[in-house]
């Protein structure tokens, strides 16, 4: 490209990027592209394909002699079973504000952790809770039912055999 | 040249040296021999490795009491007994749900001097949260922060982090009510920016609040995951983490010159040099000349070495008792006061009231208004602005002295009331005419978030630190209001969340009060 003749390259010429330079950023970047690759796959692993815990489908038979309006409380399970003229219903017993169980009262529930207060369908009436108590799916099989722990229905679905 | 001697014979020469052993082994790890003299005493610090983050001589401001009073050698003296104890209870620990709760039982009723062992562990870990943030305290009220020591103010932060992070991650391993309830609660709380997510209506596409809790505890639920993750945090990552924090925030000390001291310290301090060296051999004066080989602001450039003292054994026979005070005072408290085991983890019936470790009730009562802002947003609000002190002020007057800057002690006595009153006049309310949600039912949650007793006296807080400013034309005197404000505001909320709050989180005068459940 240039007309005057070239002269072998020497070592003292200057270069566009010095060979010293260029070797010293290969390095430099290959080792950052390395971490970042690591760092990339490493915040991968904590977040498992997975998850280990069990399925929280239950069987129960709620009782013949249960009063409208009163919960029924399947034992080791966090929910809380209703029953009236229009169906089954199932309120969640954790409390949306920090995850504790909810103890039902005379009407309603009251959460032992920050004192926050539902009425027996679940909407807040007091306290730090941010969100009313999630409704569970309810299915009927038989004369038992089958409530779904891992899914949330619309509050006020009843359910009838 | 005379004539050489006969060389002795080689078994002679093996026994000789065989006999000289253990003296040469001894001189070769210990080089510098009795630390009598300025020499000695200097090579007693530079020839080790431990002790060479030290400086040769200490200045007299920084050896009195009243300058630090050891608190930082008192949390890195805590901090080493947790590590030793931590290590020999996990000689027998598994982190397990199936094995957990049962092997803590085993150390606490089988295993010889398990019980004091844990109680160690559990008192050391309560004194190093507590001498951490009075050490914050002092560096703060002694302007220890500036320039040049900005940053190592921010690697304290982290260590106070990673030391809360530490108790938080402990307080789940022995699978006991206690534990799965107060994590079950920790995990909600990382979970909790939903409550700003759902009320903006994104959460499906942009869930950082579930992202969080899932990462803590690899599950949905606290479960055999979350231990070995809480375990993992607790004996290896904290603890490394802890560790090279520790390496810079020591580094960083020297060479940032040491401790901070007033500027016209020499002036203040008369040399008494011949009271100071009682017990210890009188070294021969000399005067120092250091190579001006180093730049910037290093120990000793510059400076004359009037006023400093050999560190041994000035220096480190106080930090060694103000360690030993430290260690003395975690195996008194054990021997007092049983670390508590409640019943077994029980995911169906929460401990009522479920309570956090201590300093971490002053949040939970924050928490009781809004889970979001109690947990997360006042949190980072204080950490960001205590991280950002140094870089905002930028004034000189009064650093190294209690309570140094316009105003100076009146008004952090001033700003303690303030900081007492208003935190008791919102609680005092809240409990007695109860938040928005009882006065307007269908209240949307966003309102809440934003305005609740947390941030109500965050903004009290906030607006009086602003009028000082105004009022005394400094930074450093607002930062002092603030600080106190917030100090005084967290005792008292901890005080309320630790005594008078009982099942349900109702208030009592009393734990006596309680009623039976």
């Amino acid at each position: 490209m240039n007309d005057a003749p070239q002269s072998p390259p020497s070592r003292l010429d200057p270069e566009a990027i010095p060979r010293r330079d260029f070797l010293g950023r290969s390095a430099l970047w290959s080792t950052a592209a390395t971490l970042a690759f690591a760092a990339i796959g490493m915040a991968r692993l904590p977040r498992a394909a997975v998850v280990s815990s069990p399925s929280r489908k239950f069987r129960v038979r709620i009782p013949e002699t249960l009063p409208d309006g009163e919960p029924f409380l399947p034992s080791g399970r966090s929910v809380a079973l209703f029953r009236d003229s229009q169906g089954v219903w199932a309120v969640s017993l954790v409390c949306t504000h920090l995850g504790c169980i909810v103890k039902a009262q005379q009407r309603g529930f009251e959460c032992p952790c920050h004192g926050s207060r539902f009425t027996s369908s679940g909407v807040v009436e007091k306290g730090p809770a941010p969100a009313p108590l999630v409704w569970h799916k309810v299915t009927f099989e038989g004369d038992e039912c089958i409530v779904d722990e891992d899914a949330r229905v619309p509050a006020g679905t009843k359910v009838r055999a | 040249m005379t004539t050489a001697t006969p060389p002795k014979p080689a078994l002679r020469r093996f026994v000789e040296n065989l006999r000289d052993a253990p003296r040469r082994v001894r001189d070769s790890a210990l080089r510098s021999g009795k630390a009598n003299t300025d020499r000695t005493r200097s090579t007693f610090v530079f020839d080790n490795v431990f002790l060479h983050v030290h400086p040769v001589r200490t200045h007299r401001w920084s050896l009195r009491w009243s300058s630090t009073w050891g608190l930082g050698i008192a949390s890195l003296a805590a901090f080493g007994v947790t590590l030793v104890t931590g290590v020999l209870l996990m000689f027998y620990y598994k982190p397990h749900p199936s094995a957990a709760y049962d092997s803590i039982k085993d150390i606490v009723y089988v295993v010889p001097t398990g019980r004091f062992i844990r109680n160690i562990h559990r008192w050391a870990a309560n004194v190093m949260v507590v001498t951490v943030l009075l050490h914050m305290a002092r560096v703060f009220f002694t302007a220890s922060y500036r320039a040049p020591r900005e940053f190592n103010w921010l690697t304290g932060m982290a260590l106070l982090a990673v030391t809360l992070g530490l108790s938080f991650t402990g307080y789940l391993l022995p699978w006991d009510q206690l534990a799965y309830w107060a994590i079950t609660i920790g995990a909600n709380i990382a979970q909790s920016p939903r409550e700003v997510t759902d009320a903006l209506g994104v959460t499906p596409s942009f869930d950082p609040g579930g992202l969080q809790k899932f990462l803590l505890l690899g599950s949905d639920v606290v479960g055999e995951e979350a231990l070995i993750r809480f375990y993992l945090l607790h004996v290896m990552i904290l603890p490394m983490a802890l560790a090279a924090l520790l390496a810079v925030h020591f580094w960083r000390i020297r060479k940032d010159g040491g401790l901070a001291r007033p500027a016209d310290v020499d002036q203040r301090v008369i040399d008494d040099t011949e009271a100071t060296y009682p017990v210890f051999t009188q070294a021969p004066r000399k005067t120092y000349q250091i190579a001006a080989l180093v730049r910037g602001r290093t120990a000793a450039v510059g400076r004359a070495p009037e006023n400093t003292l050999p560190s041994m054994p000035h220096l480190f026979y106080a930090e060694l008792a103000a360690a030993m005070l430290t260690v003395a005072v975690c195996v008194g408290l054990a021997l007092l006061s049983d670390a508590p085991l409640k019943e077994l983890a029980n995911p169906a019936v929460p401990e009522n009231p479920a309570k956090a470790p201590w300093y971490f009730l002053g949040l939970q009562e924050l928490v009781s208004y809004s889970a979001f802002m109690g947990g997360i947003g006042i949190p980072a609000i204080v950490m960001v602005g205590l991280s950002l002190i140094p870089y905002l002020d930028r004034e000189t007057a009064g650093t190294g002295e209690w309570f140094g800057g316009p105003g100076g002690g009146r008004v952090v006595a001033q700003a303690a009331l303030v900081g007492l009153g208003a935190a008791l006049a919102v609680e005092i309310f809240a409990i007695r005419f109860g938040w928005l949600r009882e006065w307007i039912p269908d209240v949307a949650q966003l309102w809440i978030t934003l305005f609740n007793p947390g941030t109500v006296l965050a903004a009290i807080y906030a607006a009086y630190s602003v009028w000082l400013v105004r009022r005394y034309d400094s930074t450093r005197t607002g930062a002092l209001g603030l600080f106190t404000c917030f100090l005084c505001g967290f005792v008292l909320l901890t005080v309320v969340g630790t005594h008078f709050r009982g099942p349900n989180w109702h208030f009592y005068w009393s734990p006596a009060d309680w009623p039976a459940h």
